[in-house]
């Protein structure tokens, strides 16, 4: 009957573009119908951040590194905007897709690969944090909190940090079986992200032994290069060495996520 | 002949460590052909079903689907086949007919296409008008139907239903098996599992009994039947059973083919009922009750592995 043996899918094979796009598809259809939802956590809560303590804290502050301290912190609220996005939507939601909904199992019985699913949702996290970047920015270049036209160049960051966070969170999600395990994620590792990045305050202020958390936070290196955007002059180290950074943690992000899928999804 | 056969199997196994879930099983299904598995559960049923829709890739042996191998060739053979899991795994966050769309395009059926179809495959299931609704309120038996219907949306040349109508309450599971009769019907290959004999009775042309990741009878409900068992069974209940059905057992020894002691009750298998129960009470013998009935799978099954299937 069928004796074809052509397009069979081999590891290393070029990543196949129509279940992709499908699996994209279902999670902008699941967006569609929730994105009220998301509005408040990842837009209007930045936005009162800004306003408390960008000018309210930054009243006390006065200036950071030369420029008023809301121009200072925009795009490390911006980064740290993306970075809660990233984790957010990559915890729960993937746990529940192996687990409650088991939609990952529907997709696997169609002709889509693990890699397919993962691919998918790491275009479809990329979609949804330039969404809340681009009205923050936006919403931004009102305060005058941009003072250069290289603030653009955050889009492509984000994306990058998009990438380097959500696919190893993507990968712990899919290795775990009880939804306690992300407590222990928040606690130990974003919070700390959070506050030891360079957001709200200069590393430098950091005792010396504490610097290298920051160094080693994908977070950190995001913010650096949004920082350098928005006020219009160059980070501190050397951009290539900061891209490099994040390249790494979305490269070895994805294997560990593909893998992980491969594992849960076969037996 | 393995060419013509949709799904093709030799001495098929799955090992999970230790534990052997399937133990060299053969099977060969048809085109057009409604196959069943029956067992209870653990047998290896579900094992069988993740092999045959290549999501499980098989420890040992021979395994063609389509008359492709499914290590080798899955995506292209899940691409023609429709499946309907045990556990149901619809979106809930997505809308009746969402559901079908969404799940149609993993298949690269076009958008326009696919809404064509889940129009068509919802009238089928008889769910047109929760069409726009959520699919949370939906009934077991719907969301099964659903889930069927979703099974369908790649014009699927096989489909395999994993416990179809498990969990559901008997009129829900009419529904179901109607409509997966109506898909017979239309020529539709079915493989499905289950251990419900009236539903492998009702379904099946022909299917194998599974016992301990073996296949231990294999033929028409019909043909199992006349092989296994009798025409039909009389069960006795004594009013001092339990403890002495065994007692009460080798009383009624010699009547009927074959008799055989239950915990609560004695089954009596014979060609003709009446006349063994003529017998029972030329022997003396009181029973509190008596069901005289046509013996059914479970009796097959019963008499194979000495164990009844739904425990």
């Amino acid at each position: 009957m069928t004796t074809e043996t052509t397009a069979v899918t081999r590891v290393g094979d070029p990543p196949r573009l129509r279940p992709v796009v499908a699996v994209v598809e279902r999670y902008l259809t699941l967006y569609r119908r929730l994105w009220q939802a998301s509005v408040f956590s990842s837009f209007v809560l930045p936005i009162l951040f800004l306003i408390s303590i960008g000018i309210g804290v930054g009243g006390y502050v006065g200036s950071v590194e030369g420029v008023d301290y809301l121009s200072w912190i925009v795009p490390g609220v911006l980064v740290s905007t993306a970075f809660q996005i990233c984790v957010g939507e990559s915890t729960y939601p993937v746990l529940g897709d192996f687990k409650w909904v088991r939609a990952y199992h529907a997709m696997r019985a169609a002709p889509v690969s693990p890699k397919d699913i993962v691919h998918g949702h790491l275009i479809y996290m990329i979609f949804r944090v330039e969404l809340s970047i681009a009205a923050f920015l936006l919403v931004v270049a009102f305060f005058g909190g941009l003072h250069s036209p290289w603030a653009l160049a955050t889009v492509p960051v984000c994306a990058l940090l998009t990438a380097a966070v959500v696919t190893p969170v993507t990968a712990f999600a899919a290795t775990i079986e009880s939804d306690s395990y992300f407590a222990l994620l928040f606690r130990f590792v974003v919070i700390p992200a959070t506050l030891f990045s360079g957001v709200f305050f200069p590393v430098d202020q950091l005792p010396a032994a504490i610097r290298p958390v920051a160094y080693a936070s994908p977070v950190w290196h995001a913010v650096e290069l949004s920082r350098a955007a928005t006020l219009g002059r160059a980070p501190g180290w050397p951009i290539v060495v900061h891209v490099g950074y994040l390249l790494l943690w979305a490269v070895v992000g994805l294997i560990a996520a593909r893998r992980a899928f491969a594992r849960r999804l076969e037996d | 002949m393995a060419d013509q056969s949709l799904i093709h199997a030799r001495g098929l196994v799955k090992r999970f460590g230790d534990f052997t879930a399937v133990d060299g099983i053969d099977l060969e299904v048809a085109p057009g052909e409604a196959f069943g598995f029956l067992g209870p559960n653990g047998a290896g049923k579900s094992s069988t079903m993740r092999m045959i829709g290549c999501v499980s890739t098989p420890t040992a042996g021979e395994l063609r689907i389509l008359g492709m191998d499914p290590v080798r060739d899955g995506t292209r053979i899940r691409a023609r086949l429709g499946v309907c899991p045990q556990l149901d795994n619809l979106d809930p966050d997505l809308s009746v007919r969402e559901n079908l769309t969404t799940y149609a395009r993993y298949f690269g059926v076009s958008r326009a296409e696919a809404r064509t179809r889940a129009d068509e495959l919802l009238e089928f299931v008889q769910l047109s008008d929760r069409a726009n609704g959520k699919v949370e309120p939906l009934s077991g038996g719907m969301k099964r139907r659903l889930t069927i219907a979703r099974a369908m949306v790649n014009d699927p040349d096989l489909v395999l239903l994993d416990e179809p109508t498990t969990g559901l309450d008997p009129q829900a599971r009419h529904l179901v098996w109607e409509r997966l009769f109506r898909l017979k019907q239309r020529g539709t290959t079915l493989v499905l599992t289950t251990h419900y004999m009236d539903e492998a009775e009702q379904l099946c042309d022909r299917l194998v009994v599974m016992d301990g990741g073996k296949i231990v009878a294999e033929g028409s409900p019909r043909a199992l039947i006349e092989n296994y068992s009798t025409a039909e069974v009389v069960e006795l209940r004594f009013a001092d059973g339990l403890d002495s059905n065994a007692q009460y057992a080798a009383k009624l020894d010699g009547i009927g083919d074959r008799v055989d002691p239950l915990p609560d009750r004695v089954l009596l298998y014979a060609d003709d009922g009446d006349e063994a129960m003529a017998e029972v009470h030329r022997r003396g013998l009181t029973p509190e009750s008596v069901l005289v009935r046509r013996s059914t799978l479970e009796d097959v099954f019963l008499h194979l592995t000495g164990r009844t299937l739904v425990d």
